[in-house]
């Protein structure tokens, strides 16, 4: 159970500092928690509330209503795979089953050695590609059995490690705004008028 | 929104450009621009049922049962009528074949999932939701499907619980917790059918008005402790009433079963708490029903009081005054309180005091020294504060002493109505709110507001509009005389502003314009104490009045007791103080006896007996009567009616107070009284040594006070006596949090547990008021303007 | 059969048509700056800079850029729609693509993403937005680093930030990134997620972002195809633009077809003249039915979207008509059934779906959702009874009360029923998750009742790859 570490604190404050109210970090602020323990603390809660300015319940609240946030560990790879119309028009069924006995756990469950969760997961947006599934939301697509064998075999000897990170880590390429180039962004009562490459309301009206 | 009919006001030409004229079920209606149609129906008694809608708070839409059929034009459409403005031509039908069926389908979703425990749920007779199933619902439910299953009741407070399987969410209890008390500790979490109300893990919904979402749940979710099983609604029976537990006056009723008094439930009264009522006030009728309550009159027979008849304790009561004007002359008897009592009460015995023993030596109170002369200033209401531009305070923490004038001030900086600029000792409840919070040490009111004057945004803010000063005592362990010099330092800084005094006992306001106060060459409070404690006081009249525990200087109220050879105390419970009188007198408490009372607006409303006092105890105002007679003189009244008039006919400034007024008049009328204002005396105030801490002493709503300590729910949410110092200043003193300090004064010293709090000003300590442990009293000399202490580990 | 398709661009299928927003794909390094550079990158960014905003909105306006996200509102109107001289106003990006059968606006970020940005930075422009939120799903990992790592680029290079090329015209771009919530792709809850809270859609009106968005400023929500169409747009101009596609529905979309195609894929179509038959049979499309089986049914517009039969394959790409016929364009998804198809299951499926992803704020899709999603278990897998499916319809009529669209059908001798529907919610999900059993109820009842008949108690699998 923990905070934010300080590099991370330094990095929430950086994204925190994008937006015209902190609030907005919230849901950014929890994936870096859930990057950094592997899913989101009840600690990181509470310090993520008092870094945006809002209760634990409140931080509760955002956390609990999105799919992507666990609140106990799971697997280091998180098998998500489709079931959405699409998918299951090409066998998604067949291909949770085959998953369930390669991995001998039921959807919803984490394998015994902690490397792998499988879930039931909605539209991946990959629906030509169907059945396709995500490990760590990265997808897989048009998955045979015979392919989430080799996947599941690959990842389990390390071979995807470079492609694939831990789960938690979403995007590993972040975006960052050089100071010298950041607008900045302003509280938005604190903004009254246009623009300085808008016209006057005059030409606005033409 | 009250029920005020608006059609009166579109007969009245010429016609106002706010007002709005549609056509709800085929009736010409005229609302005002802005107006929900939901609310502008039921104004014209078009009741559109609704779960999430609550009028005192932001429309969510959720539910979906207020949906109504809505022509703007566009031809009718099932429209949420919780969430659409009144438009001019906009034709409203509630009864439409779309909109019933619609509400009788939300209905019977709703019921879908909802256990149907209602013979045993508490909400079962008065429920929304079972009333609304019959009104508008299907009648029988086809859902065969397995029920959402939770654990059930949780406790999400020490005051309430929480049954997640009943639970619609309707999001009004999370509304309220978020936007009116700003305690946003419950929330939804999770999504779709798994949504559910929790708290945050180890993070309890501690709020001093958590009653409230009890009251405005429309389902049983959330239920009170106290009244848990207690009895079923259609058992109770109920009488509007005004809450004196303070001064803000909440319209409450007033429920009972079987002459027992069991719920308080807040009304909706648009000019004081729109149905809001705080924890202390909604659940302290458990005090009323306490064992320990006087049940009959006593009288001392050596070392012990004994319990006697009214006769004789009366006729020994009329004795003592007797003797005492023999010895010392009716100047040797004080009365001292009746900030509790009702105004009738407070008349009475203003008469029994001034007219029949015929001293001038009267005082409404001890503890807060609320000077009588500050009510003399252009008084302001509680309206008329939370809508000026800019509200000055420079009063004690109002969420914790007036906690519904907490949430009024708190609404109007939320929405933007009012700037609050906040002078203050300790950082307070309102804190959050405030525009500018300035920090001063006590003895320090009048240069810090003066200082305000060099600020241009300040002196630009208050500028901006109206001005009110919300002022009282904030600091027991400073002299009194400060609040007054803080008043006309900022009438220097606003001039014109109005004043609203932030005055906490029930009716001090009543008892004070009633006569409760010094006459012709009266000493005030600390002069009372003083001399009674020097042994110049031969009969001392405690009103409900306990010096021991109220006084913020313990020791002169221990001489003062001792000094007095003869005590009569009126009272509902044996105290530190009556303890040691001669004679204790069983008052009536709230809720067994009616009249009126007096808030900090001014504002009379009436009381109302619901239950028999208990034992043989008695009306305040009826023992003043009988001890008049005892003494020779008839007051010639034989009722609270006959007072309620005596009060009209007599008292400047309440002539406007008949009972005719009061009965038609729900809000109560606005009086105010004839008394001079109170002007800046300079303090003066010692050095003081670099070592020493300023002393802030002030309330929590939690405390002694017989109120919580003798109501079970309540008693164990007293905080208990403890030092705070800014954490800066507990590393100062080389301690840490949590450990021991000793803490000495001229007067005594003594061992506090520390507590870092940045809440605190630096230089300053504070300490609660009344708390179990060690009484902060010991340390103060009411004769000091300030009290300085050392802080030292050992 | 004709077409091109690219291992880094999985689905993607290039045909010799006009390509506005796909024309980089061929290029395994279409993502980065250097391509994009190459290949005309942010020459509309300078075309736009050259007019005056009024202009360029007004280019926009009058080539009718259609609404890509769904609702198909011409995006040059929804810009006006913001109250003159309130400031600030935001531009937010609605990358949540999440719709069952959608799939273009990832492959547009991943692949693109510079394209995106350009159409960004012309709409804050045009309509005076002061800050830009790039609102990408969770789930979509690769495009999250493809749109971050362009942003970057971007930055460095000063096509974003401050005083963009060197003009005074200037804009910060926000990527953000959502957790997993299909309703927050609605606009409001995407704002709602914007601000940190529970993706929960607000009601409209008030709420209309235009007027009260994100922080209760002005607030322009687009979906990412729509605002890729600006830089091509800018560059050639509005006439090039319209001699696309019909005059009611210019230049090309992006369309995904999965199901039981012979070729499943995304194709950019052109808009209003492509009919459902070019589609699903032309040789340059997805060239038939898989193994050359009947088409039962299809979903022309996303999972949210009434079902067609093969009585309106005909029907071309052109909302109104769409509409009239009983369904709607929606998000540029079809999704294929054949004979093969057990529809009770089928539908299960998207049943399941909008009854996951409510988010509980209006009771009729909270509890009706799931009331639907249990019933319909029980009917899939064989288990149900015929009140079940007189229920379904009541439940139905309390979440879209009156006369729900369906096509016409010769077999059933069906008229149409136009879209759109009543509902008593406040967003499209609770009325989605009744959509599916309306339409498999309406247009294949017999199903249904066989299936309760016989009773089969083995529960049915929807299929299989063959
Ligand atoms: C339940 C629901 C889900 C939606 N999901 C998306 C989505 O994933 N992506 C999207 O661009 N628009 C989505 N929309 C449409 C948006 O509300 C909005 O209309 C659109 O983003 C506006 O952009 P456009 O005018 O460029 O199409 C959704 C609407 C609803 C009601
Ligand atoms: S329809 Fe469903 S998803 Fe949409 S707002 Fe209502 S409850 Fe939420
Ligand atoms: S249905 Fe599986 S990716 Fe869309």
């Amino acid at each position: 159970m923990a905070r934010l570490n300080e590099a991370n604190v330094v990095y929430a404050k950086e994204i925190i500092g994008r937006y015209p109210k902190a609030r907005s970090a919230t849901i950014p602020l929890l994936h870096l928690a859930q990057q950094q323990d592997g899913y989101v603390t009840n600690e990181a809660m509470k310090h993520i509330g008092e870094l945006v300015g809002a209760t634990s319940a409140e931080i509760l609240g955002t956390a609990t209503f999105y799919e992507m946030f666990k609140f106990e560990p799971v697997g280091k790879y998180l098998v998500n795979i489709c079931s959405t119309m699409s998918c299951a028009l090409m066998g998604a069924d067949e291909l949770m089953h085959h998953a369930e006995h390669k991995l001998g756990i039921k959807a919803g469950s984490t394998t015994p050695d902690g490397m792998f969760t499988l879930e039931h997961a909605e539209c991946q947006a990959a629906c030509t590609e169907a059945p396709c599934l995500q490990v760590n939301y990265r997808h897989r697509y048009r998955v045979t059995p015979a392919d989430l064998d080799r996947l599941i075999d690959d990842l389990s000897r390390g071979r995807l490690e470079g492609e694939v990170p831990p789960h938690g880590t979403v995007a590993r390429v972040r975006q960052h705004i050089p100071s010298e180039r950041a607008v900045g962004a302003v509280p938005p009562d604190d903004v009254t008028v246009a623009p300085e490459w808008m016209p006057a309301p005059a030409e606005a009206q033409k | 929104m009250t029920t005020t009919d608006t059609t009166a006001e579109a007969a009245a030409p010429p016609p106002d450009p706010n007002e709005v004229r549609l056509t709800i079920n085929g009736r010409e209606v005229v609302a005002r621009k802005g107006d929900l149609v939901i609310a502008a129906a039921q104004r014209v008694g078009d009741y559109i049922p609704r779960f999430c809608y609550h009028e005192r708070m932001s429309s969510v839409g959720m539910c979906r049962m207020c949906l109504v059929d809505v022509d703007s034009g566009r031809g009718p459409g099932l429209q949420p009528s919780c969430m659409i403005t009144v438009a001019p031509g906009m034709v409203v039908n509630t009864q439409s074949p779309a909109a019933l069926s619609a509400q009788e389908g939300i209905i019977e979703l709703l019921l879908a999932q909802h256990p149907l425990d209602c013979p045993v749920c508490d909400k079962g007779g008065e429920c929304p939701l079972q009333d609304q199933s019959f009104s508008h619902g299907p009648g029988e439910s086809r859902y065969v499907e397995e029920k959402r299953h939770f654990e059930k009741p949780i406790p999400i407070s020490d005051l309430v619980l929480l049954d997640r399987e009943r639970c619609i969410l309707c999001d009004r209890c999370t509304r309220f917790a978020d936007e009116v008390a700003g305690d946003a500790l419950i929330h939804f979490t999770s999504r779709g059918n798994d949504t559910q109300i929790t708290t945050f893990p180890d993070e309890p919904f501690v709020s001093y008005f958590s009653g409230n979402t009890v009251q405005i749940c429309p389902v049983g979710a959330l239920t009170a402790k106290p009244y848990r099983f207690k009895a079923r609604p259609w058992d109770l029976d109920q009488t509007e009433s005004t809450c004196t537990t303070c001064a803000v006056g909440c319209r409450t009723v007033v429920q009972s079963s079987h002459d027992e008094l069991l719920r308080y439930q807040g009304v909706d009264s648009d000019p004081v708490n729109w149905g809001w009522l705080c924890d202390r006030g909604r659940f302290n009728f458990e005090s009323v029903n306490s064992a320990d309550r006087l049940s009959a009159p006593q009288v001392r027979v050596g070392e012990e009081l004994r319990p006697t008849t009214w006769n004789a304790a009366l006729a020994r009561a009329a004795e003592l005054i007797t003797e005492a004007k023999a010895v010392g002359g009716a100047g040797s008897i004080a009365v001292i309180g009746g900030a509790r009592g009702t105004n009738e009460d407070a008349y009475a015995w203003a008469r029994l005091a001034h007219d029949v023993i015929g001293t001038p030596h009267v005082y409404p109170q001890m503890g807060d020294g609320a000077q009588v002369n500050l009510l003399g200033f252009d008084r302001a209401t509680i309206d008329e504060t939370a809508n000026a531009s800019t509200i000055i305070l420079l009063a004690p923490d109002l969420k914790e002493e007036l906690p519904v004038l907490y949430l009024r001030l708190r609404d109007a900086a939320q929405k933007r109505r009012s700037r609050i600029i906040e002078f203050t000792q300790k950082r307070s409840g309102l804190s959050a709110q405030a525009w500018r919070t300035i920090e001063y040490h006590a003895g320090g009111v009048t240069e810090a507001v003066a200082a305000c004057g060099n600020d241009p945004d300040i002196v630009r803010q208050l500028a901006t509009g109206n001005v009110v000063i919300v002022a009282g005592r904030a600091n027991l362990a400073e002299h009194p005389l400060e609040v007054g010099n803080g008043i006309v330092a900022a009438l220097q800084l606003a001039p014109g502003a109005k004043v609203l005094p932030a005055f906490r006992r029930g009716n001090v306001i009543g008892a004070i314009e009633m006569g409760l106060r010094q006459g012709e060459g009266g000493m005030q409070v600390l002069e009372i104490a003083r001399a009674a404690a020097a042994g110049n006081i031969e009969c001392l009249v405690l009103l409900g009045c306990d010096p021991l525990a109220d006084f913020p200087d313990t020791d002169l109220a221990r001489r003062m007791i001792a000094g007095a050879p003869r005590i009569i105390a009126i009272d509902t419970f044996l105290t530190k103080s009556n303890s040691s009188a001669d004679v204790v007198l069983a008052a009536a408490a709230y809720g067994e006896k009616s009249g009126t009372t007096t808030n900090i607006e001014g504002r009379v409303t009436t009381l109302s007996e619901k239950v028999t006092p208990r034992g043989t105890s008695r009306p305040d105002w009826m023992i003043a009567t009988e001890l008049a007679e005892l003494l020779g003189v008839d007051l010639g009244v034989s009722s609270v009616d006959d007072l309620t008039e005596a009060i009209a006919a007599n008292v400047p400034g309440f002539g406007a107070a008949t009972i005719a007024a009061l009965r038609s008049a729900r809000d109560g009328v606005v009086c105010r009284g004839t008394l001079p204002p109170a002007t800046a005396r300079i303090a003066t105030i010692d050095e003081r040594n670099s070592y020493d801490y300023r002393l802030v002493v002030s309330r929590k709503l939690f405390d002694n006070a017989v109120g919580t300590a003798k109501s079970p729910s309540l008693a164990h949410l007293a905080m208990g006596s403890e030092l705070h110092l800014h954490p800066l200043d507990v590393e100062r003193v080389g301690s840490t949090d949590g450990a021991d300090v000793k803490v000495t004064s001229k007067r005594a010293s003594m061992v506090f547990k520390v507590v870092a709090d940045d809440s605190v000003v630096r230089g300053s300590a504070w300490v609660p008021f009344n708390q179990p442990g060690p009484s902060i009293g010991e340390l103060i000399d009411a004769s000091d303007v300030v009290t300085d202490v050392r802080v030292e580990t050992f | 059969m004709k077409g091109t398709t690219y291992p880094h661009a999985a689905g993607f299928v290039a045909g010799d048509r006009p390509r506005i927003v796909t024309s980089r794909f061929e290029y395994d390094n279409s993502y980065k700056l250097q391509r994009f550079l190459a290949t005309d990158g942010y020459k509309g960014l300078q075309a736009a800079l050259a007019k005056s905003p009024v202009d360029v909105h007004a280019d926009v306006k009058s080539a009718t850029v259609l609404g890509r996200g769904g609702a198909g509102f011409p995006a040059g109107v929804k810009w006006g729609l913001t109250p003159q001289a309130v400031w600030p106003r935001y531009l937010v990006v609605n990358g949540d693509e999440s719709e069952p059968g959608t799939y273009k606006d990832r492959l547009l970020m991943e692949l693109d993403p510079h394209q995106l940005i350009e159409g960004c930075l012309i709409a804050c422009y045009a309509a005076g937005l002061s800050q830009c939120f790039l609102y990408i799903r969770g789930e979509m990992a690769v495009a999250q680093e493809r749109v971050a790592a362009a942003l970057n680029e971007a930055y460095a290079a000063g096509y974003v930030g401050k005083n963009i090329l060197g003009s005074n015209f200037s804009v910060d771009i926000v990527l953000h990134w959502g957790a997993g919530a299909y309703v927050v792709g609605e606009e409001t809850a995407l704002i709602e997620s914007l601000e940190g809270n529970r993706g929960m859609p607000r009601l409209k009106p008030p709420y209309f972002p235009a007027a009260i968005g994100l922080y209760g400023k002005p607030t322009i929500v687009n979906n990412v195809e729509t605002l890729a169409n600006l830089p091509w747009l800018m560059r050639n101009g509005v006439e090039a633009y319209t001699a696309i596609g019909t005059p009611t529905s210019p230049g090309t979309r992006m369309v995904a077809v999965s199901g039981h195609v012979k070729r499943p894929g995304v194709y950019e179509i052109i808009n209003g003249t492509t009919t459902f038959r070019d589609l699903l049979y032309g040789d340059e499309f997805c060239g038939g039915i898989r193994d050359d089986n009947q088409l039962k049914t299809f979903v022309p517009g996303g999972g949210s979207a009434p079902w067609f039969l093969p009585d309106q394959l005909d029907l071309p790409f052109e909302a109104k008509l769409v509409s009239a016929a009983g369904s709607m364009l929606g998000s540029g998804a079809v999704i294929v059934m054949d004979e093969t198809t057990d529809i009770p299951t089928a539908a299960y499926t998207l049943v399941r779906f909008y009854a996951h992803e409510s988010c509980g704020k209006c009771v009729p899709c909270r509890e009706g959702g799931t009331w639907l999603e249990r019933i319909m278990k029980r009917l899939a897998d064989g288990h149900g009874t015929m009140q079940d499916l007189d229920q379904l319809l009541e439940i139905g009529q309390t979440i879209c009360p009156g006369d729900f669209p369906h096509p016409s059908s010769e077999r059933l001798g069906l008229e149409a029923k136009p879209f759109p529907f009543k509902m008593t919610t406040i967003c499209f999900v609770g009325p989605s998750a009744y959509t599916a059993v309306d339409s498999a109820l309406t247009l294949f009842r017999d199903e249904f009742e066989a299936k309760i008949v016989q009773r089969n108690l083995i529960p049915v699998s929807v299929g299989g790859p063959s």
